[in-house]
């Protein structure tokens, strides 16, 4: 299709002109967040964000703009892999931080893992669920289920 | 300002917008890179990287809708396959490496 298509090709490249602008947004408001905030886990919160909704909008954008079954599928491809891996990968990032203790307790407002691990709760690592924990739980004297916080 | 645009190829009545959202993916690429530099540690850079693969998406993004091209649109399926492996093999590395 050309791109010259009357009233409505102008308001589908006005509305891919505002989904792209507010991914361009996300993506900097990120930036911003990724170098300003003091840990890795708050760096985590900000650089999440875009990677699921800031590439959402620009896909959109890009399949108003071009407007061609290929464009269409390829910009699925890249949303539907986005929504799949992007929280996966910021998921391990953040179990990597906690586990090997790159976490400032300072800023935690609650510590939900802290019980499973006594003493020093980051360095000392988060026990595996399953069978790895079984021996551990053995050395540690008393902990059961209702010692975990309850919300 | 649209002077530069034409100059850069860039035509229409929203190449002021374009350029615009040029400007501030150069800058956030900026910051991102910047933090990358600094660490302190490599979760931080990790997560920094994660961050640019999102202002290159957008960049090329960006580039497909303006000239309406669908020659850049396999390199956001690569971008997004390649920063989830390398960043959960980093992630994987860094738990094992302390411990």
């Amino acid at each position: 299709m050309s791109p010259a298509e009357g009233p409505l090709g102008t308001v589908l490249d006005v509305l891919s002109a505002v989904c792209l602008g507010a991914g361009v947004l996300l993506a900097v408001v990120a930036a911003l967040g990724v170098l300003r905030l003091p840990d890795v886990l708050t760096r985590l919160h900000a650089a999440a964000k875009p990677q699921a909704l800031g590439v959402v909008l620009v896909a959109i954008g890009v399949a108003l703009a071009v407007r061609t079954p290929a464009a269409f599928g390829v910009v699925t491809l890249v949303v539907v892999f986005q929504l799949v891996t992007a929280p996966v990968a910021a998921h391990m990032v953040g179990r990597a931080a906690y586990r090997t203790g790159k976490v400032r307790p300072d800023l935690l407002l609650l510590d939900e893992l802290g019980d499973l691990a006594p003493g020093e709760a980051p360095e000392g690592g988060m026990p595996e669920a399953g069978a790895a924990s079984a021996d551990q739980d053995a050395d540690r004297p008393a902990e059961p289920g209702d010692a975990r916080p309850r919300t | 300002m649209s002077a530069l645009a034409t100059q850069l190829g860039v035509t229409g009545p929203t190449s002021v917008l374009v350029l615009l959202a040029g400007a501030l993916l150069l800058a956030a690429a900026g910051c991102v890179v910047a933090r990358a530099v600094v660490g302190p540690t490599i979760l931080d850079r990790v997560v920094a990287l994660d961050a640019l693969v999102v202002v290159l998406v957008a960049g090329f993004g960006l580039h497909a809708a303006v000239t309406r091209s669908t020659a850049t649109l396999p390199i956001l399926v690569v971008l997004a396959l390649v920063g989830f492996v390398g960043s959960v093999s980093v992630a994987r590395f860094a738990a094992k490496d302390t411990q």
